[in-house]
C-alpha cells in the first residue's frame, strides 16, 4: 500500500530533491521542483493526520525493515501529524509566496542553492517531527539547522552573515546539549526510541543520570526555541535574513523544537513526573511570562519592523511555553492552538513586511510614512494581523489565549491571566506604532513613486491572514486536533 | 613549485597509498569500523596534502570545483536513489534485503555497499570543497 510508505515519503522526497536541485540550479526548475515536492508532502502530512484521526492509532514506519526499538521508527500521531500539516503547509505557501523577493534579494548564482538548501531545512524540520527515535531527531535537527543557517546567510544585507554565525554558535551548542542530554538517557535506559525510553525510565527517573539527562535536554531545545533567556540569536536572525526564508522559519522552526520539548517532558519522562518531581515547570512558567514581557518591551524599541516582529515571536514563543507550563488540558490545548495559529499570523505578517522590503527597498519604520495610502492591500493586511496578535475576538489570537487563561484559572493563577491581558496592551503598543506611521503620517515630499507588491504575494499574504479570521470562528480543525492531541500527552506513552 | 624535492618526492610516492588506504577504510565499513565518513576524509586528505606541495591550481586542474559541486549532491542521489529502488522493489525505505531475490543477506551486502559509496563520494568533495574555499580565498 503506498499510503504505508507516507512516513518515509515526506522525509526522503525532499532530500532527494534537495540533491537533484543543487545539481540542476536553474532557478525556475528548482522552484517548481520544490513547489511539487512541498505540496505533496502536505498531502502525504493530511493524509496520514486524517488517516491517524480515523483509526485512532498512529502510524508507525520501520526504516530500512528494522523493527524498532533497535531500528529507528518514523512515527505518527495526532501531535507529530499535526505539526506535519503545519509545517509542509507553510513550505508551500512560503514557495509561492517567496518566487519575486527570492529573485529580489538573493544573488542569481546562488538561487539554485537557494532552493536545495530549502527542501532541506524542510526535510530536516519534517524529519525532527516524524521520527520516533531521540537520535535521529539530532540528526534531523542538524540537518534543519545547518541548512538554515545558509538560508539566514544569503540576506542582503552584510550583518546577515553576522547572525547566520552568532546562530550558528548558538544553535550548536544548543544541539550539543540536547545530544549530551540523549546521551546519558541512553546509558541508563539502552534505548533511543522515544516510546521504548520512556518506558524503561519510569523506574529510573529519580536517578541522578535520568534528572541531567532531562536538564541537558530541556535546556539545548530551549536554546532551539528561542526561550527567554536564550532568544538572543533570533531578533537578528529573522530580521537580516531574506524575506521568504523569515517568513519561513518564523512560522515553523521554533515550532518544532517546542514540539520536541513537549514529546520529552510529557512523553518521555512522563506528565506525573515532570509535574511533581521536579520544578522545571515552574521554571518554564517565570521563564515564559519574563518572554512575554521582555519579547513585547524590546519589540516597542524597535525601528527595523522585521526586527519588532522578531522580538515579538519571542513574547509569542511566551505564550506556547507557558501552555505547555500551565500542564493541564486547556493550557496544553492553548499551547498547541497558539502554535499553528502564531504560525499563521506571523508568517502573514512577515509576508506582507516582505512585500514592503521588496517595494520600498528598507523595512525602517521611519521610511514607511504614509505606506497605507500606496499600499492599502499591504497595510490593511497588516492591520488584520495586529488585531490577531492583540487577540481580538474573532481572530485567533483571541482562540489561543481564551484557553491559555482557562488553563491559568484552572491551576488558580488568576494572576497569570491579568499578566496575559497586561501583555496584549504591550503588543497594542509596538504593532499601534506601525500602524500610526503608516496610515496617520504623509509620504515625504519627493518620496518615489510606490505601488503594491507582486500579486502572488499580495494573495499568500491574504490566505493567510483570512485564515487568521476563519480560525478564529472555525476553531474545529485547530483545537479539534489540538483537544485529541492533548489527550494523547497526558496519557503518557501510548 | 621548484626545489623541495624530498617534499615532492615523498608526497607523489605517499598519496597513491593514502588512496588505496582510504580504500581499506571504505571497504572494511561493510564489517566492522571504518566506512565512507573516514575513508571519505582520507581521499580529501590525500587531495589537500596534494595542493599543499603542488599548488591550489595544479589541484584544481585534476578536479575542478564545478564537479565538486555536482559531486556533493550526487552522493546523497545515490545514498537516497537506493532507498528509492527498494521502494520500486516493495520494500521500507533503505531496506536492502529487497536488493537481492534470492537472498536477503547479499541484498544487505550490496545495499551498504552502494550508500557507503554515496557516503564516500559526498564527503570527500566537501571536504575538498571546503579546502578550495579557504585556499582559494583573497584570489
Amino acid at each position: 500500500m503506498l499510503i504505508d510508505q507516507f512516513p518515509a515519503i515526506v522525509v526522503a522526497v525532499p532530500l532527494v530533491a534537495a540533491a537533484l536541485c543543487a545539481i540542476v540550479r536553474n532557478e525556475t526548475a528548482c522552484w517548481l521542483i520544490s513547489l511539487v515536492v512541498a505540496f505533496l508532502c502536505f498531502v502525504g502530512s493530511a493524509t496520514m493526520l486524517g488517516q491517524v484521526q480515523e483509526y485512532g492509532v498512529p502510524l508507525s514506519y520501520k526504516m530500512g525493515g528494522w523493527a524498532p526499538p533497535a531500528g529507528i521508527e518514523l512515527r505518527v500521531d495526532l501531535l507529530s501529524g499535526y505539526l506535519l500539516v503545519l509545517v509542509s503547509l507553510i513550505a508551500t505557501a512560503v514557495l509561492i509566496y517567496g518566487r519575486h523577493s527570492v529573485r529580489a534579494e538573493i544573488k542569481e548564482s546562488v538561487r539554485g542553492w537557494y532552493y536545495a538548501m530549502y527542501l532541506l531545512c524542510m526535510c530536516g524540520l519534517l524529519g525532527i517531527v516524524i521520527t520516533g527515535d531521540a537520535f535521529n531527531a539530532f540528526v534531523f535537527m542538524e540537518i534543519s539547522s545547518l541548512s538554515m543557517y545558509t538560508l539566514i546567510a544569503l540576506g542582503k544585507d552584510r550583518r546577515a552573515l553576522a547572525a547566520s554565525y552568532q546562530y550558528l554558535i548558538m544553535g550548536t551548542i544548543g544541539a550539543t546539549m540536547y545530544v549530551i542530554g540523549v546521551g546519558l538517557l541512553f546509558t541508563i535506559t539502552g534505548t533511543l526510541n522515544l516510546i521504548d525510553m520512556a518506558e524503561r525510565l519510569a523506574p529510573l527517573l529519580d536517578t541522578p543520570a535520568a534528572i541531567a539527562g532531562m536538564a541537558f535536554v530541556v535546556v539545548g531545545l530551549s536554546l532551539k526555541i528561542a526561550l527567554f533567556p536564550l532568544h538572543l540569536w533570533l531578533p537578528n536572525a529573522y530580521a537580516f535574513a531574506p524575506s521568504a526564508v523569515t517568513a519561513f522559519l518564523a512560522a515553523t522552526a521554533t515550532k518544532v523544537s517546542i514540539y520536541l520539548l513537549m514529546r520529552y517532558l510529557y512523553t518521555v519522562f512522563g506528565f506525573s513526573f515532570a509535574i511533581e518531581q521536579t520544578p522545571i515547570l515552574e521554571v518554564v512558567m517565570v521563564l515564559s511570562l519574563a518572554a512575554i514581557f521582555a519579547g513585547s518591551f524590546s519589540a516597542i524599541f524597535q525601528e527595523n519592523i522585521k526586527r519588532m516582529l522578531a522580538y515579538s515571536s519571542v513574547a509569542q514563543i511566551g505564550y506556547i511555553t507557558l501552555g505547555i507550563a500551565l500542564a493541564n488540558a486547556p493550557g496544553l490545548t492553548g499551547s498547541l492552538v497558539h502554535i499553528f495559529n502564531h504560525a499563521v499570523m506571523k508568517g502573514a505578517l512577515f509576508m506582507l513586511v516582505g512585500g514592503i522590503a521588496l517595494q520600498i527597498g528598507t523595512v525602517r519604520l521611519s521610511d514607511m510614512a504614509g505606506v497605507g495610502k500606496v499600499m492599502p492591500l499591504t497595510m490593511f493586511g497588516f492591520v488584520l494581523g495586529s488585531f490577531s496578535m492583540l487577540g481580538v475576538p474573532g481572530t485567533v489570537g483571541f482562540v489561543s489565549k481564551w484557553y491559555l487563561a482557562i488553563g491559568a484559572l484552572e491551576n488558580g493563577w488568576w494572576w497569570v491571566v491579568a499578566l496575559l491581558m497586561l501583555s496584549s496592551l504591550l503588543v497594542l503598543v509596538y504593532m499601534g506604532r506601525v500602524i500610526e506611521v503608516a496610515f496617520f503620517r504623509e509620504r515625504p515630499e519627493g518620496a518615489p513613486p510606490l505601488k503594491e507588491a507582486p500579486k502572488s504575494m499580495i494573495m499568500t499574504a491574504w490566505v493567510f491572514i483570512l485564515a487568521c479570521i476563519y480560525l478564529g470562528f472555525d476553531t474545529s480543525f485547530t483545537v479539534g486536533v489540538a483537544q485529541q492531541a492533548v489527550d494523547v500527552l497526558m496519557g503518557g506513552a501510548q | 613549485m621548484r626545489g623541495h624535492l624530498i617534499l615532492r618526492v615523498v608526497s607523489k610516492l605517499l598519496i597513491p597509498f593514502l588512496l588505496l588506504f582510504a580504500l581499506y577504510v571504505q571497504f572494511h565499513g561493510d564489517y566492522g569500523p571504518g566506512g565512507g565518513f573516514q575513508a571519505g576524509v582520507i581521499v580529501a586528505a590525500a587531495f589537500v596534502l596534494y595542493a599543499l606541495i603542488f599548488g591550489l591550481r595544479a589541484t584544481q586542474k585534476v578536479i575542478p570545483p564545478a564537479l565538486l559541486e555536482v559531486a556533493v549532491p550526487l552522493g546523497v542521489l545515490i545514498y537516497a536513489g537506493v532507498g528509492v529502488v527498494t521502494w520500486g522493489l516493495g520494500g521500507n525505505f533503505l531496506d536492502y534485503g529487497m536488493l537481492d531475490s534470492h537472498d536477503p543477506s547479499h541484498g544487505q551486502h550490496l545495499g551498504i555497499l552502494l550508500v557507503e559509496a554515496g557516503v564516500l563520494l559526498t564527503v570527500s568533495s566537501t571536504m575538498l570543497l571546503i579546502f578550495y574555499t579557504f585556499a582559494g580565498r583573497g584570489r
